[in-house]
């Protein structure tokens, strides 16, 4: 595997079409619109039907199908008819129904946009090969077979065979629904506007408005989107390191030299991994209700789950507490695995120079676990940003808190952003578009705090250092 | 007398360890101990979660019956079962697939695709569930534990990560000399590098068949008939659809949990080795 020459810049695409139309032969201008004509007139006969046929379906899905859409996407509103037979046709959105449907508009505009995208992808290499036949031609050698065609797909260009059928997994169930989600950001998509009965249009930035300005006082969207954003961050940093560092610690106790039955210990923690997530939460939650097991034995009536008290402060301190419970037999685990790892040597250099187990704890294999942990670290607290299971299923975002939280957001106390965001999308007054914005917010969040960690760590560059 | 005074320090701090020990274990073994405690007791349905030891208390596998015979746990079980190991096959090829093109291969797109797959995946899913649900509307496809499956396959590439973090630390020479022999490349794929990356493999095999066993978001968006539940869901439902089903069926619950939980865990037990070992190579090196 040597290295791949680069070809040249990153205009080189479209240069390379503009003199593949300049200097090619006929085939290969044919090619521009009758695709596979470059490869047909050669001898490549499956390229070029492939190519042919992939034209066809294009155009034909185009004209029956997609270019309605994508003509309606781009005239500037999201349809303008009314239907005028809601109430026979409730809930069936994919029925042909005479009116617009501004839902049905943006999301098969967004599916035929990306197949546009893609039969661009197809139609410059069919151009390219077209190309690449002439050159070979010129240069008086033969053009390349199907079967040369078909190792190369197996060697040099194995990459295809392999990243095809994921991709395409990828771009149906998340780059289709995430373009779709961002541009219904822009919409007034909401429980006012919802298709077949309404139509929804677009509003520019209103929805990032509601969510940002704060005129709405106390109980406006953005006060609520303050106080919710503040309490994410705190969750998550507690979240994390508490997580961590309680796991470092048992792990540090479990591979003490001397403690007998490290096995027992290790797996008495890791127990806890194998009751699914779900189950423990909910059973977690049954036994702190008010009603619960925890409060009949203590013999006491505290409502651990939905206390309002002192910005309800219960709650908050419960779920963490909670969430210590199912986390530290993750970190128990890797943690153990990398303090096996650390170097003896630096142990005995340290005891050489007679430091105490505190100062080798802190001087030594604090600094190494962070070091090699600071990427594990960053990942937890943005997945701990994005920690849907454990607050929706303890206290489910409550408890409601009337005083600081208006009604119109239907924000909570403990509310996360993303738990917020599953609430306006499921509630039955659905607000998609503020909704929509709320993840792009998160997204921006995650990708600052990874792309830090990302560069930090510039494990990109050193992807070779361990072979 | 100085060694002896170091040897009583020792001796004291280890039983120090040993009582912080026992303490966090009890602690952590707790829930897990009332789980399984619930799910064998049988006394009648009322007051069966806020009294610890009842009088009249029996304990006994009545739970396990009504499991299997009053609900549909059964069936719940066998969706899992055909879910899960349907895209965990599917996610295992796929996440091999792209993180040994991403790792071993050297194309021109490779660091724009690798830069692209680390965005898509910052978004987070939730976001997008209520469009994923329309798009399997549009193809005829809520309701059928087939969306359950593409759902949770058709992102697995964007967890490639891990596993070409272990790809990126297997050694070139090998393959380089066997592509000397006149050995392609799908067969340095399969001959070499797969038999070298076995524990990554069952990292990855378990931790894609798991998920469909703990989420329920997805499955309570997508599905909607009972027989088509997942045990998650099915569970889900039993305590917290109606007002009174919590009292009636905490102890169903607890039992169904035991179940779910036991299968997990002897996939954990044989597999733990192979576990660790994926994630302390792929997940974590400087």
């Amino acid at each position: 595997m040597g290295m791949k020459k680069r070809t040249g810049s990153k205009c080189g695409f479209f240069s390379e079409i503009v003199t593949a139309f300049r200097k090619g032969s006929a085939y290969t201008k044919l090619s521009f619109l009758v695709m596979g004509a470059g490869q047909l007139a050669r001898g490549q006969i499956v390229k070029g039907v492939a190519y042919l046929l992939a034209e066809l379906a294009f155009v034909g899905f185009m004209v029956f199908f997609g270019g309605y859409y994508i003509g309606h996407l781009f005239s500037g509103n999201l349809g303008t008819k009314l239907s005028g037979e809601i109430w026979n046709e409730e809930l069936q959105i994919f029925e042909k129904i005479r009116g617009d449907n501004s839902f049905l508009i943006l999301l098969y505009g967004v599916a035929s946009l990306l197949l546009i995208a893609l039969f661009i992808v197809v139609w410059v290499s069919n151009i390219k090969g077209s190309y690449q036949n002439d050159k070979k031609i010129a240069a008086g050698e033969k053009v390349t077979s199907f079967r040369e065609d078909w190792n190369t797909l197996l060697n040099e260009k194995f990459h295809f065979p392999l990243l095809t059928l994921p991709f395409l997994g990828l771009l149906v169930f998340t780059v289709m629904p995430l373009v779709f989600m961002v541009l219904i950001a822009f919409t007034n998509y909401d429980y006012a506007h919802t298709p077949p009965g309404k139509l929804f249009d677009w509003v520019g930035f209103a929805n990032f408005k509601t969510l940002f300005s704060l005129s709405g006082g106390t109980t406006g969207f953005a006060f609520v989107f303050l106080r919710v954003l503040a309490w994410t961050f705190i969750w998550a940093f507690f979240a994390t390191f508490t997580n961590y560092f309680l796991g470092l610690v048992i792990a540090l106790m479990i591979n003490k030299k001397g403690i007998k039955l490290k096995m027992l210990w290790r797996t008495l923690f890791v127990l806890a991994i194998a009751v699914p997530q779900f189950v423990t939460l909910l059973l977690m939650q049954k036994i702190l209700d008010g009603d619960g097991i925890l409060n009949k034995i203590l013999g006491t009536n505290i409502l651990w789950l939905t206390d309002q008290r002192y910005l309800s402060l219960l709650p908050r301190v419960m779920i963490i507490l909670v969430n210590i419970w199912i986390g530290v037999p993750y970190t128990l685990l890797m943690c153990s695995g990398i303090l096996m790892n650390i170097p003896a040597d630096y142990y005995e250099a340290a005891r050489i120079d007679g430091a105490s187990p505190a100062r080798i704890f802190f001087n030594v294999t604090l600094p190494y676990m962070l070091h090699i942990t600071t990427p594990y670290l960053i990942t937890q607290f943005v997945g701990n940003i994005n920690n849907f299971n454990v607050i929706w299923l303890l206290t489910g975002g409550g408890p409601v808190d009337n005083l600081h939280y208006g009604g119109g957001s239907q924000a909570q106390s403990t509310d996360l952003l993303v738990t917020w965001l599953y609430r306006l999308t499921t509630d039955r007054n659905p607000q998609y578009n503020v909704a929509s914005v709320i993840g792009i917010v998160i997204f921006v969040i995650s990708a600052t705090l990874s792309l830090i960690t990302y560069n930090k760590t510039s494990s990109a560059k050193r992807e070779d250092a361990f072979q | 007398m100085t060694v002896t005074l170091s040897k009583i320090r020792k001796n004291a701090s280890n039983i120090l360890v040993y009582a912080v020990l026992s303490v966090l274990g009890i602690l952590w073994v707790l829930p897990i101990a009332y789980l399984v405690y619930t799910a064998f007791r049988v006394t009648p349905s009322t007051g069966i979660i806020n009294t610890l030891f009842p009088s009249g208390l029996r304990l006994g596998i009545g739970n396990f019956t009504r499991l299997f015979g009053d609900t549909m746990f059964s069936k719940w079980l066998a969706n899992t079962l055909l879910v899960s190991v349907c895209s965990c096959a599917l996610s295992t090829a796929f996440i091999l697939m792209v993180s040994y093109a991403l790792s071993r291969l050297r194309f021109r797109l490779r660091k724009p695709i690798m830069n692209i797959l680390l965005v898509l995946g910052m978004f987070p899913g939730f976001m997008s569930m209520i469009a994923v649900y329309f798009i399997l509307k549009a193809m005829g496809l809520t309701n059928s534990l087939l969306a359950l499956i593409l759902v949770y396959s058709g992102s697995a590439a964007l967890s490639y990560y891990i596993c070409k973090g272990f790809f990126d630390t297997v050694p070139r020479a090998m393959e380089e000399a066997a592509i000397l022999d006149g050995a392609s490349q799908p067969v340095v794929f399969w001959k070499i590098i797969l038999p070298m990356a076995k524990p990554i493999i069952v990292y990855t095999v378990l931790t894609s068949f798991i998920s469909p066993w703990c989420d329920f978001i997805f499955v309570n968006t997508i599905i909607s008939d009972r027989d088509k539940y997942t045990v998650s869901l099915g569970l889900y439902k039993m305590i917290n659809a109606e007002k009174n089903s919590f009292n009636d069926n905490f102890t169903v619950f607890c039992a169904g949990a035991f179940v779910v939980g036991g299968i997990i865990v002897s996939l954990f037990m044989s597999m733990q080795r192979y576990y660790v070992e994926g994630v302390t190579s792929g997940a974590v090196k400087g």
